[in-house]
């Protein structure tokens, strides 16, 4: 039996029906993913034995009466930005290429709860900076549609290891583009949360306002089952929100008639390949035939969210990244004379071009006499995002756009472009500093590589997305395209 | 354009140590993203708040009350130098 690109609920059914053992299906993804990664690099750790022994105790809690969590007993894959107990956790960097977790995030507790299974944890840029995966300390993870390419990133690995059919569902983060940039580009689903449905404890902080940990799968129907299993309030992250989680799989519903999608017209930028713009169009064009109504919106300051990204991010970058200093983690110089050459060896030493960059942007930015000009005006001009968004969601009820501008670009394009990223995620950034959800579905090709459409909603609107994503792909067949391997 | 001065005082603060083949690599990177930047300083938002939490949760509490950690050895162990349970740094003074 092959098992890969299976949907979770169908999964669910064969192990309840106990077809299969969850240890049956562990060994045969791990197997899978120790061929294919070698040539993807989609892995930085395999979890072989924490795998095996959470796939023994999903087999005796299935064996027991009663119903079975939705996850439990399938294997996932987590980014290497959620702390796993135990667990070597890297962030894709050097200077945490020793670090074992001491405790877990909340996800990963969530899905332990499950009785998911954990096969490994994979690639991603460095600390999550960037967006084609070649920022990784551990070399870039490659598109399986085509391995001269980058798959997008940051989940860079997430999203590789779902095309190739590596894992069932994978965790993987967003702070400005990294879940749906990915999905995209390499033609799998990615769901964006709002900010504050999924706590980011344990997960290696980027940009605290904007990070925000979701999930990749095979179809919109896994990731409402994923999110109803991730999402909540956590009182170890004062930014979840006691907002209700509904139950999003049960929930679904492809009923779009009358529903209102707005196309803002500021994300069919100039200079976008014209075969992702046909094929979002044509995307469109679907959810009008089943019976939404399409509003032509204007979102005139998307042009700017990219630029207060690039002030804000490495602000909070600079200071979330200040805590790596060689002492109570991580590496450490061998050769420094004072605590001061500790601090400034180790962190040479330790973090990638990009991360330095990063850091010392945000440095610049928040030191005295330039606060005011950069970081406090970008601030401001992010009210003008936020307040325009939620104006456009008086008059519809999502937003239905390109997630990326582009298809999959070689690899080594990325390389050492200070602007790469931003100008990759533009589409994605003005949602991330608004804190709003999102998807990212396969909705065709250009040049026989994948394109993304982006749903975008309100806050807390993530069963509408959820909705529409689904009733495309109940239309569509584009999802259940799959890379030769 | 940033002066190499001013790379070297912003990598101090950072606590980056770097060669001065880098202090001219990331004078001219860090100068592409300012100017990138630059365009914001046309946009008019006087009056405007700025944005520091998205979803409008405000001062959000817990009790504080201690808690004893079950996993001080597994957080120790990651550490570069330790001695008697305790972190050890180079002297300060």
């Amino acid at each position: 039996m092959e098992y890969e690109y299976w949907p979770l609920a169908k999964l669910r059914q064969e192990l309840d029906d106990g077809e299969v053992s969850s240890v049956e299906l562990t060994k045969y993804f791990l197997e899978r993913l120790k061929r294919a990664n070698p040539e993807l690099n989609a892995f930085l750790t395999i979890t072989e034995e924490r795998a095996f022994g959470q796939a023994r105790e999903a087999d005796e809690f299935i064996a027991t009466a009663g119903a079975n969590p939705a996850l439990c007993g399938i294997p996932y894959a987590a980014k290497d930005l959620f702390l796993t107990r135990g667990v070597r956790t890297t962030a894709a960097s050097k200077i945490l290429d020793n670090y074992i977790a001491p405790y877990d995030s909340t996800v990963i507790k969530k899905l332990d709860e499950q009785k998911a299974v954990m096969v490994g944890k994979t690639n991603l840029d460095q600390f999550a900076h960037g967006s084609s995966g070649e920022t990784s300390a551990y070399g870039p993870t490659k598109n399986p549609w085509d391995k001269t390419r980058m798959p997008g990133g940051s989940s860079s690995g997430s999203a590789a290891a779902i095309a190739a059919g590596l894992v069932p569902f994978a965790l993987a983060t967003e702070t400005g583009g990294s879940i749906r940039q990915p999905a995209s580009l390499s033609g799998v689903s990615g769901w964006k949360p709002t900010y504050g449905r999924v706590s980011r404890y344990g997960v290696i902080a980027m940009v605290s306002s904007t990070d925000s940990p979701g999930a990749i799968a095979g179809s919109v129907k896994d990731l409402a089952l994923v999110a109803e299993a991730i999402s909540g309030l956590d009182p170890h992250d004062s930014t979840t929100s006691p907002v209700e989680v509904p139950q999003y799989s049960k929930l679904l519903n492809p009923d779009i008639k009358g529903l209102k999608i707005g196309i803002p017209k500021e994300y069919f930028i100039e200079g976008m390949e014209a075969g992702v713009e046909q094929s979002v169009r044509e995307a469109i064009t679907e959810l009008e035939k089943q019976g939404a109504e399409l509003v032509e919106v204007s979102l005139p300051n998307t042009k700017y969210g990219s630029l207060v990204y690039a002030i804000v991010a490495p602000s909070e970058i600079s200071s979330n990244l200040a805590r790596y200093d060689g002492i109570r983690y991580g590496h450490v110089a061998k050769d420094a004379k004072d605590l001061l050459e500790v601090y400034q060896k180790s962190r040479a030493e330790g973090f990638g071009d990009e991360a330095k960059r990063r850091i010392m942007t945000g440095t610049y930015v928040l030191s005295a006499g330039y606060y005011d000009a950069y970081y406090k005006k970008a601030q401001k001009v992010r009210r003008l995002i936020v307040d325009e968004f939620a104006e456009v969601f008086k008059q519809v009820d999502v937003l239905a756009c390109p997630s990326s501008p582009n298809v999959a670009a070689p690899l080594g394009k990325a390389a050492d472009d200070p602007l790469f990223g931003y100008i990759a995620d533009q589409l994605n950034i003005p949602g991330s500093l608004a804190g709003l959800p999102a998807l990212s579905v396969p909705c065709g090709f250009s040049e026989n590589l994948p394109v993304g459409l982006q749903i975008i909603g309100p806050q807390w609107g993530e069963q509408k997305v959820f909705n529409v994503g689904h009733a495309f792909q109940l239309a569509t067949d584009w999802h259940t395209k799959h890379p030769k391997t | 354009m940033l002066t190499a001065e001013e790379v070297k005082k912003i990598a101090l603060l950072a606590r980056i140590a770097l060669t001065d083949e880098e202090v001219e690599k990331f004078r001219l990177d860090l100068t592409t993203v300012l100017d990138y930047v630059d365009e914001l300083k046309q946009v008019d938002t006087e009056g405007l708040e700025i944005v520091s939490q998205v979803t409008g949760l405000q001062n959000v509490q817990r009790a504080d009350e201690p808690v004893m950690a079950d996993n001080i050895e597994e957080i120790m162990q990651n550490a570069p130098e330790t001695k008697d349970g305790y972190y050890k740094v180079k002297a300060i003074l």
